[in-house]
């Protein structure tokens, strides 16, 4: 199970992340590359991947695109 | 978190599930496998086996890491702790069932047991405390090796040994292919696993048993939409490598992470609860850091133990050939409050979820 957190103070291999309606914990952030204002997948006290927004939208954008074109071609 | 809304918009959701029933077999059923307590855990909190048509079947792999720990490595730590070692564990691991008892009842003994949020916090508790023994029960997949790995690195003090128990998916998923009877059509492969070793570790399944294959997150229209790519893909007659979640999984996976684990761990084969010996299916500390190793540093070693206690059917439950319901035992003699099986202990384990949530 890992949760997003975004990252809000970074100090010493350390960061402070926000789960959300204020939680913050320490998490380890050795394992990945991130800034201050990023997101991470945080898995039991390690950050073990930092989320991409754009990959977030563009997925939601293929997913409407491919529902909106399928359906068009079929209503022909 | 600022997807959240947008991956569970219900008028999106509605399409989805329509374009799943215009793309799935109108006659012949087709079993979806996934692979991961979570996915089970999102499929049925937001009820979404519910919403597919009858000939879609979704079916879940041994995708608790709990669950998979065999009787013999509980034993271990229940050997450790009646030493006086103190071991530390994650809280699900507490109660699951060795051959005779659990941690928890080790701990009911006078044993010195604790639960610990992450591998940071068990080397934080040994430095408090330099006289004692301590052992980190070290459990998980992909997802979790990579922090206990990074502690070992880290030289963490002399007091502090580990137990290590973490094994591998992509081989768990090639012994769901093995069982003849099975009959598997498609894989959603682990999301959380997938930042880690990447889409790169399953590029077996399409290419070598022709296997549609569809890395997914778990909101729940990532789970839904992956469903939508299995099916397309079975339609289509093709068998594909694809990556639904995009934005935490990339081809190469988190590599720092890849290094740490591999710089620590080498991999051997393992025995899993209920299922056997698996192939290259589990890390052991390398021999360097043999005196980290709780098994070299306490001569202890349990090959054989009582994976399934009398009646409990978690072997087939955890590669989806039975569904909780199915087992004698679930809700009657195995409930969350005392659960008989490894499935009902863990938050990641079918039977625990079932309980839970289902209706069915």
């Amino acid at each position: 199970m890992a949760i997003p957190a975004k990252v809000v103070k970074i100090q010493d291999g350390k960061a402070q992340v926000d789960f959300g309606g204020g939680i913050l914990r320490e998490v380890d952030i050795s394992l990945v590359d991130v800034k201050v204002g990023e997101y991470v997948l945080v898995h039991a006290g390690y950050a073990i991947q930092v989320l991409s927004q754009e990959e977030a939208e563009e997925t939601l954008r293929l997913w409407r695109e491919l529902l909106e074109a399928e359906s068009s071609l079929e209503t022909k | 978190m600022f997807e959240h809304l947008k991956f569970r918009d219900p008028d999106l959701a509605r399409r989805i599930v329509e374009k799943i029933r215009e793309t799935a077999p109108k006659k012949d059923v087709v079993k979806i496998c996934h692979v991961c307590g979570t996915h089970e855990w999102t499929i049925t909190h937001y009820g979404l086996r519910s919403l597919l048509p009858p000939t879609v079947e979704v079916i879940a792999g041994p995708g608790c890491p709990v669950c998979v720990t065999p009787a013999s490595e509980v034993d271990e730590a229940i050997v450790l702790a009646l030493k006086g070692v103190t071991v530390t564990c994650f809280g699900d691991v507490l109660r699951v069932p060795g051959s005779e008892k659990s941690l928890l009842d080790a701990k009911a003994q006078g044993a010195d047991v604790r639960i610990v949020y992450s591998a940071m916090d068990a080397v934080r508790m040994a430095e408090k405390e330099p006289d004692k023994e301590f052992a980190f029960f070290a459990i998980g997949f992909e997802t979790t090796a990579p922090s206990t790995a990074i502690e070992i690195l880290r030289k963490p003090p002399k007091n502090l040994s580990f137990l290590i128990s973490h094994r591998l998916i992509p081989p768990a998923m090639e012994l769901l292919l093995g069982i003849g009877d099975l009959h598997i059509d498609g894989f959603i492969a682990p999301g959380h696993v997938s930042t880690i070793i990447g889409l790169k570790a399953y590029e077996i399944f399409p290419k070598a048993y022709r296997m549609p294959t569809v890395v997914a997150g778990f909101e729940p229209l990532d789970v839904l939409f992956a469903i939508y790519m299995v099916l397309k893909q079975l339609k289509d007659g093709v068998a594909k490598l694809e990556n639904e979640y995009a934005r935490a999984v990339s081809w190469e996976g988190n590599i720092k992470a890849q290094e740490i684990m591999h710089k620590a761990f080498d991999v051997v084969d393992s025995h899993w609860r209920g299922l056997g010996k698996l192939p290259s299916s589990a890390f052991k500390l390398k021999e360097e850091f043999a005196a980290y190793d709780a098994r070299e540093k306490f001569g202890i070693r349990i090959t054989q133990g009582r994976d399934l206690p009398l009646g409990c059917q978690c072997h087939l439950v955890m590669i989806g050939k039975i569904k909780p319901t199915e087992c004698p035992l679930f809700m009657k003699a195995c409930t969350p409050q005392k659960p008989v099986g490894a499935c009902m202990v863990s938050i990641e384990g079918t039977c625990r979820i079932w309980a839970k949530f289902s209706t069915l």
